[in-house]
């Protein structure tokens, strides 16, 4: 019986020590017209054996960035993750332990987290960090709510149209129930329309939401669109990529009070989307309103430096229904392997890692724009930009990838405008030659589509 | 083990100049990088990230680990958080590439083995709660309950359009999540009581059930580790009145195979994959938090869902215009829900039926051997769980649940849930779990009942062997120190 342990032997006497002569005897409180009289409709059992083999068969149909050279980002990224990472975080003894209720008995998954916070301040120049959020996406939410409760203001938020769709969606789906209007300013010309958003930015408007570089691929005039926000009692929230923290101007220093992010990039793989890691630090007037787990420091009995869970008044296991967010179970065993690349990194490994991916990526702009792909917008950019694309994305994506290339995002999707348009990403992981083969497939199929 | 002396902080072990090098130099021909990017985007100076070593890095967090209690190294009955045994099959399967790899935004016809694995979990997971459709998308059980909650007030809007449903009814043993959630999804809450036995007080619940409730949260089997028989009545009840019944299905161990939370009448549920279906629980997340619904709600799931053509291909079908939306940017946690998948491929019928025996058969055998030290006051049985009660021993020696538990830290067992549910005074929640053998719950047991005989003073100071000794838990909700600073 896999993971059993009970021999027939040991289940005699344990029924025996309850008083019952069955098994089945167990869920006598289950009333009999409820029960299942039949076993349950799903495959039979595989032995280990035959599960490696036959999920490792369905997995192996899969063609990833292992086998297509990937120029796919739009919020999830094929950056390089060091040894150590996978190395360390599949230590049993961190992928197997909860959430550390008992501070005695978890002081290794205490101080990691807040090594992480600190990180995470660091990264972003803001005050405090939280332990960790889902993903990304909902990260801008929750930092949402968070600003609507420590505004006091229910009115308006204001959301730049170039930050990701799918965050926005999210951002729809919360807010709908709580009464907020969301405004979505428009993005012209690959950013915000920096006039509309300042005309749009109410004095009931609790928070501004940005995203730099932004889902285009563009740099945002952060400074000048915080400080529109500032000028109505807005919080500037602002979602980033952690990447670019090793090149960009940091967040504090162009007016952030929010800042969220996707942390997958930081030494975590794409799989397929999930699991991620949502991002959240601010300033410190927002701490008492900050959703999630926070670990803090102080001392034990002996006046020995240590970590525990605090702040939890702000929880739902204490506060129930006044609590600040619903979150229990947060995404640790991410946050650990985000820490751990930070680490291997350190300052000068992010920095590496964020140029490289700016000099490959704006070299690959050129060589798309030789091939037919030309920038669809005029502005600065980081690792990902928009071209635009003569003819039907859809087929000409489908040759390229014939060609051995996952070769951009169509963004039509989610701009019906932006049909012809597509997202291109570059890493750091993306050589010379697969640019320059991207760039020649892509050449090739506008030829033949 | 966890007896390693604390490690200094990462920060603190930083030396200006280390590091491991893992990047190569450029290949592209090099331009000053102000052509590039303007210099009024770039930072003036790096951000203040340690300096380290490569092996500095390595012992650093081998270190951490040890000071942790884990699944691997301890018995951890956790009430509630079903902590099991992680296959390390299903870990090594999750780090082919095959998975890690792949790109949310990947053409389909590259993605035909991981969505036949995501079709197949929501169909099992469909059978095995007896209902009729399932989202795979929320990230954990919390974010679960909240859609399942979205989806419901969704419904409502289309079915009843011009008047609108304000409460959700929860359980006073509910978890914390459930008014959390229902909050969130912008609902007033109304809690009701527990009877006696620890299950729903019917009368309190007939007497809060009005036209105006959308929805009745029912954990079943509860948080004290009983099954609520009255789930049939109840679901009559709500049903006549238009209501929902949702089950919050943190304790579907219990269950599986055995009963369905559909045949019992539930219209909504989410399950834990990380608890059920052996997901490691990593520290703290992630988890995931799927979500099975009646077919009349399944228009209103958060999209995408894998959908499966005549061919036999496989498609994310995110055309779904009545969906709630999405609740996370990408399909879902997929790494978690893999494992799911391989949990329940290396069970099959009999073996998912057999981990709900065994799971409940363990919390039985542990409770008869404690329960004359440590009442059981919603006893004599249980299923996958029990709530014991410090009550009398707190009262007649001054020992009390959080006592006990930090001294079983010094027996190497991890401490039980202690003071929840709410409803039980000075509560030990203690969930074996199928995986523990009938030693390990014996040497507890013994554990347990030694404890209670220990001296009450000495108590107050466990545990001993730890490397810290109990902690300042007020100074750092007082003087929040939040990150390191040099």
């Amino acid at each position: 019986m896999a993971y059993i342990a009970n021999t027939p032997e040991d289940v005699r006497a344990m029924l025996d020590a309850v008083g019952l002569d069955s098994l089945d005897q167990l869920f006598d409180m289950v009333p009999p017209e409820y029960r299942l009289d039949r076993p349950l409709r799903i495959p039979p059992a595989l032995t280990e054996f035959d599960l490696t083999r036959e999920v490792g068969d369905l997995l192996a149909r899969n063609e990833g960035a292992d086998r297509r050279a990937c120029f796919l980002g739009a919020g999830s990224y094929d950056h390089f993750i060091p040894a150590v990472v996978d190395a360390l975080a599949s230590r049993g003894e961190f992928y197997t332990a909860y959430t550390p209720y008992q501070p005695e008995a978890s002081q290794g998954t205490l101080q990691a987290v807040f090594e992480y916070q600190t990180l995470v301040a660091q990264l972003t120049g803001m005050d405090v960090s939280n332990a960790s959020l889902y993903d990304g996406g909902s990260a801008v939410t929750e930092a949402v709510l968070m600003a609507l409760a420590t505004n006091r203001r229910t009115g308006r938020i204001v959301v730049a149209g170039s930050v990701h769709p799918e965050y926005r969606r999210i951002l729809r789906t919360y807010l709908e129930h709580l009464g907020p209007e969301v405004v979505v300013v428009p993005a012209v010309g690959g950013v915000v329309d920096a006039k509309a958003l300042t005309a749009a930015i109410t004095p009931d408007t609790a928070a501004v939401v940005l995203q730099q570089p932004n889902f285009f691929g563009g740099l945002e005039d952060v400074d000048a669109l915080a400080a529109a926000a500032h000028a109505q009692g807005a919080s500037a929230i602002v979602s980033v990529d952690p990447i670019s923290l090793g090149l960009l101007k940091r967040p504090d220093a162009y007016g952030a009070d929010v800042v969220t992010a996707e942390g997958q990039a930081l030494g975590n793989p794409m799989s397929f989307g999930g699991p991620y890691l949502g991002m959240l630090a601010c300033k410190a007037e927002y701490l008492r309103k900050l959703p999630g787990r926070i670990v803090g420091q102080t001392t034990d009995r002996n006046g020995k430096r240590c970590w525990v869970l605090t702040l939890q008044t702000r929880e739902q296991h204490i506060r129930r229904e006044k609590a600040t967010s619903n979150i229990c179970t947060n995404q640790g065993l991410l946050a650990l392997r985000a820490s751990i690349y930070l680490a291997a990194m350190g300052p000068r490994g992010l920095r590496q890692a964020a140029e490289l991916s700016t000099r490959k990526a704006h070299y690959a702009a050129d060589a798309l724009g030789r091939a037919g792909l030309p920038l669809a917008f005029p502005g600065p950019f980081f690792k990902e930009f928009t071209v635009k694309c003569p003819k039907d994305p859809a087929a000409v994506l489908k040759k390229v990838g014939e060609a051995g290339f996952h070769g951009g995002v169509a963004l039509g999707r989610w701009h019906p405008e932006m049909a012809d348009h597509i997202l291109i990403t570059v890493t750091e992981k993306r050589t010379k030659d697969e640019i320059d083969g991207l760039a020649d497939a892509y050449k090739r199929a506008l030829g033949t589509v | 083990m966890y007896k390693l002396d604390l490690q200094p902080l990462l920060f603190e072990a930083s030396r200006p100049g280390r590091s491991t090098a893992v990047l190569p130099p450029s290949d592209v021909p090099d331009a000053p990088l102000t052509d590039l990017i303007p210099a009024p985007f770039l930072q003036d100076a790096p951000a203040p990230l340690p300096e380290l070593s490569e092996l500095d890095v390595v012992r650093h967090y081998t270190n951490l680990s040890s000071l942790n209690m884990s699944i691997d190294g301890n018995f951890y009955p956790l009430g509630s958080c079903t902590m099991k045994y992680n296959p390390k099959r299903n870990e090594r399967l999750a780090s082919l590439p095959g998975l890690g790899a792949q790109h949310p935004y990947q053409d389909e016809s590259t993605l035909q083995g991981l969505l036949a694995i995501l079709y197949g979990l929501q169909q099992d997971l469909a059978e095995i709660a007896g209902l009729d459709a399932v989202s795979l998308q929320p990230a954990a059980g919390a974010q679960g309950e909240l859609a399942a909650l979205f989806v419901a007030a969704a419904y409502f809007r289309d079915t009843e359009p011009g008047r609108r449903r304000t409460q959700v009814l929860i359980p006073d043993s509910a978890h914390g999540t459930n008014p959390a959630s229902a909050h969130l999804a912008g609902f007033e809450t109304v809690t009701v009581k527990s009877d006696s036995r620890g299950l729903v007080d019917l009368d309190d619940f007939k007497a809060k059930l009005s036209d105006d409730v959308a929805v009745f949260m029912i954990t079943n089997p509860n948080t004290v580790g009983l099954f609520d028989p009255q789930i049939g009545e109840i679901a009559r009840l709500l049903h006549d009145r238009g209501a929902l019944l949702y089950l919050d299905g943190a304790n579907m161990n219990a269950i599986l195979g055995v009963v369905r939370p559909g045949d019992m009448g539930a219209d909504l549920m989410h399950y834990n994959p990380h608890k059920t279906f052996s997901g490691p629980h990593g520290g703290g997340g992630p988890g995931a938090g799927p979500i099975a619904v009646r077919a009349k709600l399944a228009p209103y799931l958060p999209a995408p869902i894998v959908g499966r053509r005549d061919d036999g291909t496989y498609f994310l079908d995110d055309d779904r215009p009545r969906s709630i939306g999405r609740v996370r940017a990408f399909f879902g946690n997929t790494g978690v829900l893999f494992r799911a998948y391989c949990y329940i491929r290396s069970q099959g019928p009999e073996g998912l039926k057999r981990i709900a025996q065994h799971a409940v058969l363990n919390a039985n055998y542990l409770l008869s051997l404690v329960k004359d030290v440590y009442p059981v006051p919603c006893g004599p049985r249980c299923m996958h769980e029990f709530v014991a009660s410090c009550r009398s021993l707190a009262k007649d020696r001054g020992i009390r649940a959080m006592d006990v538990g930090k001294r079983l830290i010094d027996y190497n067992f991890h401490a039980p849930t202690v003071y929840f549910p709410l409803i039980v005074s000075e509560a030990l929640m203690i969930e074996p779990t199928e995986t523990e053998s009938r030693e390990t719950l014996e040497a507890f047991a013994a554990a347990l009942i030694a404890i209670a005989a220990e001296d009450a003073e000495s108590l107050h100071d466990a545990p001993f062997t730890t490397p810290v000794s109990r902690l300042d838990e007020v100074k750092a909700a007082k003087t929040p120190v939040l990150r390191w600073a040099p």
